[in-house]
């Protein structure tokens, strides 16, 4: 479809409150030889359990009902491998079922968990996701990945995913980056930025301290794109929990711990980048009609909406997310963000969709400095902090637990307990991993409100995950 | 002694005949650092789908013979009527009416042109065309969509004319047996195999 009905259109509204209660997540790593997937599954959980100091048994008693976000059998090499973590879970006879949505199966599955407690169907529910990624060597693992393209029409053209998104890559470098290398050199500033972060997150698979000139410099996989503008290919699983209000006191009485008010809204577009046809750009509510009027004229080549630029699918889950949740303009709303930087151009597509920036300008909130912890321009605070965990190219894309690694990442700023979760030494050292003689807490201060963006396949499934913490609120009847 | 695996429709069913998997051995997986202790095993596979182009087919014959169909909608109760599809859609999207096959050659020969592409160093396994592969993505005058391809001799650039070229002779009826070229290449200088159709 290219016009939308106000049907359609309707702004997605939770029947009850639903809360984030806790979340946990595995190491992250390229392989991991030592462990099977439910073995990192119960290390998510009983760290979710930790965190609300209940042991795994208490925390499970509360379960209701399970979703599991797991993308690939083919990787894994297991059908209906949600029923083995379920079972291995001791969450039998529980009902439980299996989410598969691409690049956004983490984001999709907390959908699906929110949505189960605010119908009243469950007081408690559990979201977790995994990804095996490690049972196929990377060329095959591309090839996989690539199966996730239209299998007629595109796989067969080079069987890399990277490529799917180079092209996009180009279009948006030549209209809107009007070829400019400083604008590569923008795009090679993200890569180092999340592996920069990631040296400062345990969990994280991928820690660098590299140039931009190192980016430029890593061999090229499909051009423009080098290997260090493109995600990680992971192991690991996360987790959270999901409840109504009573449940969500009920869970974190007695503790420091407080829940956090959670919304999802999910979005989509076509597989085949190919069949996107032009329309009229969906506007979030920081925008005006009249703002895109002349698009070809300011950017010429630009006039296409999406074309190769754009992902109506993220647009769509800002557009409804934002209205569930009250958010206006993002950058003045919400505290901290995690973006699916699957490479460092969707990290920038990705700033416009969500309206971070207008349309042609994503650039600028690398450029201005907003989107690091601490501005390098001013030594000040960013004024919206992205991807401090690391992101899917410095801390992994596990892919069925990514856009919960997200959640559980901006959840960790708003609790205030991001030191807490990334820099205990035991951490460090359960995972073999040493802790950067100049590691540095990077919680977000006085972080209030949160979002995280999970995206798959060039745009075809995307969801947003907002959180808030309940004192602040941004409408009352959210 | 293994068969290839071939296959024919036959009232209406697959008829196969070879082999369609091939047994391979599992191998352990051992620690060296770790006393060589066992830590998984191989699980070889090799395997051989039947895939079904179904409404799609003949696009995949037609690029064989040197001609690229594509669809309109033509259903006049259709708010969208005249949309016009490369790739090849076997429903309109709008109203879900079957589409109209059209013959495209000619705007394809004449009007295609580079909407942005890249060049591709690494592949995924199972990858047939050389590398470096440029990928393009061809614009068409009248057609409303936009077809992913591989330019097969030229220099890929924004809004270059290119002309496609057909593995009319072997052809793997698959996508690959489109490609594109700039124009003016001599028909004895494609790759083996193509031909202008």
């Amino acid at each position: 479809m290219i016009k939308f009905s106000e049907r359609q259109l309707k702004t997605p509204k939770l029947m009850r409150p639903v809360y984030l209660v806790t979340a946990g997540q595995s190491k992250f790593d390229r392989a991991i030889p030592e462990k099977r997937t439910e073995e990192l599954c119960v290390d998510a959980l009983t760290m979710a359990a930790r965190l609300i100091d209940k042991s795994p048994a208490e925390l499970k008693s509360y379960i209701h009902s399970c979703y599991y976000g797991h993308f690939a059998d083919h990787f894994g090499d297991q059908l209906l491998g949600e029923a083995v973590i379920h079972d291995r879970l001791g969450l039998d006879p529980l009902g439980n079922i299996g989410v598969k949505t691409g690049g956004a199966t983490g984001g999709s599955t907390l959908w699906e968990t929110v949505k189960a407690v605010a119908s009243g169907y469950s007081d408690c529910a559990l979201a977790m996701g995994w990804e095996r990624m490690d049972e196929v060597p990377t060329d095959e693992g591309n090839h996989l990945i690539s199966c996730a393209a239209d299998k007629d029409w595109e796989t067969p053209l080079g069987h890399i995913y990277t490529g799917y998104y180079a092209v996009m890559a180009q279009k948006y470098w030549q209209v809107f980056g009007k070829q400019e290398e400083s604008f590569r050199r923008t795009l090679a500033e993200i890569s180092v930025k999340h592996h920069g972060y990631a040296r400062f997150n345990p969990y994280a698979q991928a820690p660098m301290d590299i140039t931009v000139d190192d980016v430029l410099n890593s061999p090229v996989v499909a051009y423009p794109l080098r290997a260090l503008d493109c995600c990680l290919m992971s192991v690991g699983a996360a987790c959270a929990i999901i409840c109504d209000e009573p449940t969500a006191m009920e869970l974190t009485k007695n503790t420091q711990h407080k829940p956090l008010r959670i919304w999802v809204a999910a979005g989509s577009h076509t597989l085949r980048p190919a069949c996107r046809r032009d329309m009229e750009i969906p506007l979030l509510p920081n925008e005006s009609p009249d703002q895109y009027a002349d698009m070809a004229e300011k950017f010429p080549g630009g006039e296409r909406y999406p074309g190769f630029t754009g992902f109506l699918g993220a647009r769509m889950a800002a557009y409804y997310g934002y209205r569930m949740a009250g958010i206006v303009d993002p950058t003045e709303d919400l505290d901290v963000i995690e973006l699916h930087d699957a490479f460092t151009i969707s990290d920038v597509q990705s700033y416009e969709d969500v309206g971070i920036r207008p349309y042609g300008y994503g650039r600028d909130y690398v450029e201005s400095g907003d989107c690091y912890h601490t501005n390098p321009h001013t030594g000040e605070p960013g004024k919206l902090p992205s991807n401090l965990s690391g992101g899917l190219i410095g801390c992994m894309h596990a892919v069925g637990a990514t856009g919960i690694m997200q959640t559980l990442e901006i959840a960790s700023h708003i609790w205030n307990r991001w030191a807490e979760i990334h820099g205990d030494p035991k951490t460090w050292e359960e995972f073999g991993r040493e802790k950067p003689a100049d590691w540095t807490d990077l919680q977000v201060k006085d972080a209030k409100r949160a979002l995280a963006i999970s995206h798959a396949g060039v745009g075809s499934h995307v969801t947003s995950t907002i959180l808030m913490d309940p004192d602040h609120l941004l409408k009352e009847d959210a | 002694m293994s068969i290839f695996g071939t296959v024919r429709v036959k009232n209406g069913q697959y008829k196969i005949k070879g082999d369609f998997h091939h047994i391979t051995p599992n191998v352990p997986i051992r620690n060296e650092e770790d006393g060589w202790r066992l830590m998984g095993i191989t699980n070889p596979r090799s395997m051989t789908y039947m895939h079904s182009y179904g409404g799609e087919a003949p696009f995949f014959e037609s690029i064989s013979q040197g001609k690229i169909l594509g669809t309109r909608c033509d259903d006049p109760d259709c708010e969208f009527k005249g949309t016009t599809y490369i790739p090849f859609r076997i429903y309109c999207p709008d109203c879900l009416s079957k589409n109209t096959i059209v013959d495209f050659t000619d705007i394809c020969k004449n009007t295609g042109k580079i909407h942005t592409f890249m060049v591709c160093e690494r592949s995924g396994a199972f990858n047939t065309l050389e590398k470096p592969i440029k990928f393009i993505n061809v614009e068409f005058d009248g057609i409303d969509t936009i077809l992913m391809s591989y330019l097969s001799i030229g220099e890929p650039k924004m809004g270059l004319r290119v002309v496609p070229i057909f593995r009319t002779r072997n052809p793997s009826y698959t996508i690959t047996d489109l490609s594109w070229v700039t124009e003016g290449v001599a028909e004895e200088d494609l790759p083996e195999g193509f031909t202008y159709g």
